[in-house]
């Protein structure tokens, strides 16, 4: 029973990853970049869930503060994409680790500024509520994670498959200047798609909020987290975003549990595993250079 | 005795025969040349040889010795010597530079000698780059030796890395399609350096190439492949007349 | 300026382009040696940290900027040279032993990891790196005998050629100490750069595939970059450890691994110039931030509240108007004023215009 309670919270707190893993795939499906922000993306996020929904704050209804969040932050990638990284744009993939490491330090310092160091948490509709399921308590913030990631996942992996948006998506991401040539407009793809990672960040943040408190700081490690947890997946998978972050989510407690002294660093461990075996990650994608 | 034998080669990729079964050998200060529709396995060849790839089946002889086993770093220092169908050049260094790395299969210092530079490693240094300048006059690349990669025109690009090839001083050399790209004019060029290299340096030449005019003016023998497995063998003449040949090419040209 | 005529292969061989070079780097010296005497005991301090934080970014210029490996971790091997030098000398022994050791030690561990590490490129290199930082800081509360646990070590004086060297007793020898050893170590990144092993980095930054060709053994010049760069960076660990008097696993956080990567780009990757230039903004921008604030406030009447976090703000804002702007870093800028000024009045616009490609994937399906 114990194990379960465990497993539990591992899947909640999994889901969260695995959606800021979805963030980190979706960027690097499109544009073979990594967003090293997307952590503090996620914080603000949740911060703007607080702004929102709090009765502190403007005392918005969950469901529509959860919303108006993710548009903000959502059009917060657009304008990101369109006014910085365009900048950039055709420079080599570690330009862009630097530049978003860099936007990283500049976000967590805006948001210091705005909103203070003190943890903050959301108030939802659902605080302390716990269905039971015989012995097995389900808090139901965690349910709500969890159905929340199912639905999400599923209405991107139909996007990406299905729609022409997507596969347009996928077509620029295998190869910029032939999918120029296809009469794709590749700029404008990769804007869309660092807004799709804003809301998918919002959401993600907002329900990291939901479960824990949200200060300035908390993007860093969390978003590290989450990148490892993408990477174990394959960086270019999103079932392999998802997998890899419920393996994160549910290897962390259970370390923390059964060998304490690496509970800090057990996900760290699992992604260096795995890489180790195979280095392109569990659904690797990468293979030798053409010559 | 040859100086490379190709013997039942093949490779395949996610079950498509890339190369299947091919055989040739090619005499020491011959050129030899693999002609062939695109996609019929030619740079696979090349890639078999210089063991970035490893194969299927088959083995390759090198000078009397099998270099099936040996990792692509020792192809170099035993005398082969190639270059690339889109030029992998070092971008960011100088076209000497690029020649000196040409030279790192015969280096003969160590690199707790080079930490500290010691008299040993400068007379090294001195011999590579005399080595390096005979390379640069035989190419007549005098004018850009000092110029950075990045910033020279495709044609003498074509050239520098024919040279930094040269300077590893090789029995045979590999030319990936050396004349796409190139003018009427930059084509001539290369068909002399071809030339020059076989009779004035001795050296094997074993080619890819489309341009028929060049291959005929500077082949041998010409091997024709498609679909990774070999067509027909002889004189420039011989293979273009071939009618399995020409059916090869032309049944491309429909699809494509 | 002076237009030489090479008459040697010599020429290009030597360390220095001719007397007028040579000159400019013997006042460079000159100056270095002289400054205990310009400055005052703090600025002293300053410059001292700016020499250890060259050292440092020499070592990750050395695989991130001429071998094309980013590592998103090396404060793990200043954290472990930093532990093998203290933990030495509490165990009696002498300093230059224990520098060596230090060196040594970080330099034969990171040819360990890069076995496996340098198996990934790319991405996955810079996350593995990264978290094998976030691994060190964990360890060095673990190996509590070595590192001291929570507690952390602290540096005992140095005793060198029967003088007592110490950060605040004797700053000005703690400062020529670590003068002579970048000096040592930048000497010999330059020798290595210019022969084989140095070209054969340049080459896998630049064409693995084609460096294999040419004979290179491609991971064995990668592990042995990485240890090399991983020595030099555990050299500057010792140092800093000494320069800090104390250190615990909070010393060498991830943060700082970012840092220093970020350090190099500011300073411009794959070139040597970058590492130093790196290092003086790192060290001097906060310095120059508060001072600019206190300037403000105090004769032109604006008040800026001083946010935490500003410094490193500001530091960011530099790095991202740096990269879009100026990719090649403070190097980039100080070779095109160089330029500039060699060709005056003759400078044409546009002499620096990059061209732009598109990305390629490396992914096939």
């Amino acid at each position: 029973m114990d194990i379960l309670q465990l497993l539990v919270s591992g899947i909640a707190n999994g889901c969260i990853y695995g959606l800021l893993a979805l963030g980190f795939v979706l960027i690097y499906k499109a544009s073979e970049a990594v967003n090293f922000a997307q952590g503090d993306m996620m914080m603000l996020g949740a911060f703007l869930g607080v702004t929102f929904i709090n009765a502190s704050y403007a005392d918005l209804p969950f469901l529509i503060g959860i919303t108006l969040a993710a548009l903000l932050l959502g059009l917060f990638g657009y304008l990101l994409d369109r006014f910085v990284l365009r900048a950039i744009f055709g420079q080599p993939q570690f330009a862009m680790v630097i530049l978003t490491i860099a936007l990283g330090f500049l976000i967590r310092f805006v948001a210091g500024v705005i909103w203070g160091h003190d943890p903050t948490s959301l108030e939802t509709p659902f605080v302390g509520q716990v269905w039971m399921l015989g012995e097995l308590m389900i808090p139901v913030v965690d349910a709500v994670i969890i159905l929340t990631t199912v639905g999400l996942t599923s209405i991107l992996y139909f996007f990406f498959a299905r729609t022409r948006l997507g596969v347009a998506m996928q077509a620029s991401s295998q190869n910029q200047m032939a999918a120029y040539y296809m009469g794709i407009p590749v700029k404008r793809i990769n804007a869309i798609v660092w807004a799709l990672s804003g809301v998918v960040a919002a959401i993600a943040g907002v329900l990291f909020a939901a479960k824990g408190a949200v200060e300035p700081s908390v993007g860093l490690l969390f978003g590290i987290k989450a990148f490892a947890a993408a990477v174990i997946g394959g960086l270019g998978s999103l079932p392999g975003a998802l997998l890899g972050g419920l393996l994160v989510g549910i290897v962390e407690p259970f370390a923390g549990r059964y060998l304490p002294e690496v509970g800090q660093i057990a996900p760290y461990l699992l992604m260096l595993v795995v890489l180790v075996l195979r280095p392109g990650g569990l659904f690797a994608q990468i293979s030798q250079k053409k010559v | 005795m040859s100086l490379l034998q190709v013997k039942d080669l093949s490779i395949s990729f996610g079950g498509v025969k890339a190369v299947d079964g091919v055989s040739f050998d090619v005499e020491p200060g011959e050129v030899f040349t693999l002609v062939g529709p695109n996609g019929a396995g030619k740079s696979t060849i090349f890639n078999l040889i210089s063991r970035l790839y490893e194969p299927g089946g088959g083995r390759i002889i090198f000078d009397g010795e099998d270099i099936t086993g040996r990792p692509a770093h020792d192809v170099a220092g035993l005398g082969i010597a190639r270059t690339f169908q889109n030029i992998e050049l070092f971008d960011h260094s100088s076209v000497l530079q690029n020649l000196l790395i040409g030279r790192h299969c015969r280096r003969d210092t160590r690199w707790f000698e080079e930490l500290f530079f010691l008299p040993k490693v400068r007379r090294s240094e001195r011999e590579h780059r005399r080595q390096v300048e005979e390379v640069i006059d035989f190419l007549d690349l005098a004018a850009y030796r000092d110029k950075l990669i990045a910033g020279l025109p495709y044609g003498v690009r074509k050239v520098v890395e024919i040279a930094r090839a040269l300077s590893s001083e090789p029995k045979l050399i590999l030319l990936d399609e050396p004349a796409s790209g190139l003018s009427v004019e930059e084509t001539q060029n290369m068909a002399w350096w071809i030339e020059d290299m076989q009779k004035d340096l001795g050296l094997t030449v074993l080619m890819v190439e489309h341009d028929m005019s060049l291959v005929s003016r500077v082949s041998n023998r010409v091997l024709a492949v498609a679909e990774g497995r070999p067509l027909a063998m002889g004189t420039a003449a011989e293979v273009q007349a071939d009618p399995k040949v020409i059916e090869a090419y032309l049944g491309t040209e429909e699809t494509a | 300026m002076s237009n030489r005529f090479k008459s040697r292969y010599d020429d290009d061989i030597n360390l220095f382009e001719g007397r007028w070079h040579l000159a400019q780097y013997a006042l460079l010296i000159a100056l270095l040696l002289a400054a205990p005497w310009l400055l005052g005991v703090y600025y002293l301090g300053e410059l001292t940290a700016v020499l250890i934080w060259s050292l440092a970014g020499l070592g990750l210029m050395l695989i991130s900027g001429h071998t094309g490996q980013v590592s998103l971790g090396h404060a793990a091997f200043m954290a472990i040279g930093a532990f093998t030098n203290l933990a030495l000398m509490m165990r009696g022994w002498h300093f230059i032993p224990a520098l060596l050791a230090s060196a040594v030690t970080s330099g034969v561990l990171g040819a360990i990891i890069s076995r496996p590490i340098l198996r990934m490129s790319g991405i996955y290199l810079a996350i593995a790196t990264l978290a094998l930082s976030i691994i060190i800081e964990d360890l060095s509360i673990l190996a509590e005998p070595i590192t001291g646990g929570v507690a952390g070590l602290f540096a005992p004086p140095i005793d060198l050629f029967g003088l007592t060297i110490d950060r605040y007793s004797s700053p000005k020898a703690f400062y020529y100490l670590c003068l002579t050893v970048l000096v040592i170590v930048t000497l010999g990144y330059l020798n290595l750069l210019r022969s084989a092993s140095g070209r054969s980095f340049l080459a896998v930054r630049d064409s693995e595939v084609s460096a294999r060709a040419l004979g290179v053994n491609v991971t064995r010049a990668k592990t042995l970059s990485f240890a090399l760069s991983c020595a030099m960076t555990g050299l500057a660990g010792a140092l800093y450890a000494h320069l800090a008097q104390a250190v615990n696993y909070e010393s060498f956080l991830v943060l700082i691994s970012i840092t220093l990567l970020l350090q190099v780009v500011i300073g411009g990757l794959g070139s040597v110039h970058g590492a130093f230039f790196g290092a003086i903004v790192v060290v001097l921008l906060p310095q120059s931030i508060a001072m600019l604030r206190d300037f403000l406030n105090n004769t032109a009447g604006i008040s800026i509240a001083a946010y935490p976090g500003m410094d490193t703000a500001l530091f960011a804002l530099l790095i991202l108007l740096m990269v879009i702007y100026e990719p090649r870093g403070l190097y980039g800028v100080w070779f095109k004023v160089r330029t500039w000024l060699q060709l005056f009045p003759l400078y044409r616009k546009g002499m620096f215009r990059r061209t732009r490609t598109y990305l390629k994937t490396e992914r096939q399906r």
